[in-house]
C-alpha cells in the first residue's frame, strides 16, 4: 500500500469524522459553524470592488445575512463584494462587479443587473475578504433563470 | 431516389435546425463573439457525434464503404477541431472556470462529464489515426474504439442535457436521443463486443 495515501483506515476514518461531525454538532445550540467557501466561489474575482448605491442600471437583487460563527450574532458594517454574468457584461469586467456594507442586522440587499445564464447556469458570486474573519466566497445558483432576487448567507469564521 | 434525397435532407436538417434554433437564443444578446462561437462549436460537435455513427455504419445511401470510412476519419478531424475551439474559446472567456473543469473541481455537474468525453474522444481519435501502427487485431481496435466513442457519445449527452445554454431545449434533446439511438443501431449492427477469430 505504499504511495497510496487512501487506505481503507483512511475511508473509516473520515467516514467517521463526516458522520461525527453530521450527528454530534446539531446538538450544540451555540455552535453556529462558519459558511464554507463553495467550489468556484472566486473565480474571476476582482479584489477591492468599490461600495456602491448599485451596480449598472439594476433590475435584480442580491441579498444575504452575515452572522458571526458560534454565537450566529449578526455582523453589522460588513463588506461583501458581488459580481456576476449580467445583462451588462461578462464576469471578469470591471463594471460587473461591486460591494455593499451590512446594515444593524447584518443584513445586505445590493441592486445590480439582471443575472443571464453563464458557463451552464444562472450564477452569483459572493465574497466576504475584508480580513477580520476567515475569508468566504460564495457562488449561490438561481433556481430559475428567471428569479430576479438571489439569496446568500455568511456565518464568518474570526481570524 | 426520393428516398436518397429524404435521407441526406433529414440529415442536413438535423445538423442545422438546433443551429438556426440556437442562434435565435436571448442568451447570446449578453455574450461577446468568442464565448458565442465557443457555444456554437459545441453544438456543431454534437452534430457531428450524430453523423459519426452513421458513417460507421454506412446507413447514408450513396456514399460507397471507402466514401463512408473517409468521411468518417474526417468528421472525426473537424469534430477534434470543434472540441478544441469549444474549450479553448469558453477558456478564453473564463480561465477559472475551464481550469477547474480540466481539474474535476468544478461546481458545475456537466463539466466533469464534458471532460471526460473530450479525453475519450481524443483518444478515439488517436487510436483511429494511428490503426495501422497500433498492429491491434481489427476486432480488438475496434472494440478499443467503439468502446472510447461509447464514452465520448454518452459523456456529451449528459454534458449537453445538465446545462442551461443557448441550446434551445426541444432540439437539444431530440438531437441527443437521435445520437444516443444512432450509436446504439450502428454498435448493435457491427456487433463491437464479438471479439472471437472467425473460426
Amino acid at each position: 500500500m505504499t504511495g497510496s495515501s487512501f487506505t481503507r483506515r483512511s475511508l473509516i476514518a473520515a467516514g467517521g469524522a463526516v458522520l461525527a461531525t453530521g450527528l454530534l454538532l446539531p446538538a450544540r445550540a451555540a455552535g453556529l459553524a462558519p459558511t464554507p467557501s463553495m467550489r468556484g466561489g472566486s473565480n474571476n474575482y476582482r479584489p477591492g470592488a468599490p461600495i456602491v448605491d448599485r451596480i449598472g442600471e439594476g433590475g435584480f437583487w442580491m441579498t444575504g445575512t452575515v452572522r458571526r460563527a458560534g454565537d450566529g450574532a449578526p455582523l453589522p458594517g460588513q463588506r461583501i463584494q458581488i459580481w456576476a454574468h449580467t445583462t451588462e457584461g461578462h464576469e471578469r469586467d470591471p463594471q460587473s462587479h461591486g460591494a455593499t456594507l451590512t446594515d444593524a442586522n447584518g443584513e445586505f440587499r445590493l441592486e445590480m443587473p439582471q443575472i443571464v445564464p453563464a458557463f451552464g447556469q444562472p450564477h452569483g458570486h459572493l465574497a466576504y475578504d475584508s480580513g477580520d474573519f476567515e475569508t468566504v466566497f460564495l457562488r449561490p445558483i438561481m433556481a430559475s433563470s428567471k428569479d430576479k432576487t438571489l439569496a446568500a448567507h455568511f456565518v464568518l469564521q474570526p481570524v | 431516389m426520393i428516398r436518397t434525397y429524404a435521407i441526406w435532407v433529414a440529415v442536413i436538417a438535423t445538423l442545422t435546425v438546433p443551429l438556426v434554433a440556437a442562434a435565435s437564443s436571448p442568451l447570446l444578446a449578453w455574450r461577446d463573439p468568442i464565448y458565442i462561437v465557443a457555444g456554437f462549436a459545441g453544438v456543431l460537435s454534437m452534430g457531428f457525434l450524430l453523423l459519426q455513427p452513421v458513417l460507421a455504419g454506412r446507413y447514408l445511401p450513396g456514399l460507397s464503404p471507402l466514401t463512408s470510412r473517409l468521411c468518417h476519419r474526417w468528421v472525426g478531424v473537424t469534430l477534434i477541431l470543434g472540441i478544441l475551439v469549444h474549450v479553448g474559446g469558453l477558456w478564453f472567456t473564463s480561465p477559472p472556470d475551464v481550469v477547474d473543469a480540466l481539474l474535476f473541481v468544478s461546481p458545475t455537474p456537466f463539466s466533469g462529464w464534458g471532460v471526460v468525453a473530450m479525453w475519450a474522444a481524443f483518444a478515439a481519435a488517436i487510436m483511429g489515426l494511428c490503426r495501422q501502427r497500433l498492429a491491434l487485431r481489427f476486432k480488438v481496435w475496434r472494440l478499443g474504439h467503439t468502446g472510447l466513442a461509447t464514452v465520448t457519445i454518452v459523456g456529451s449527452v449528459v454534458h449537453a442535457m445538465l446545462i442551461e445554454g443557448t441550446m434551445e431545449i426541444m432540439t437539444k434533446t431530440a438531437l441527443c436521443t437521435l445520437v444516443l439511438l444512432a450509436s446504439a443501431r450502428t454498435l448493435a449492427k457491427l456487433r463491437v463486443w464479438d471479439i472471437r477469430r472467425r473460426a
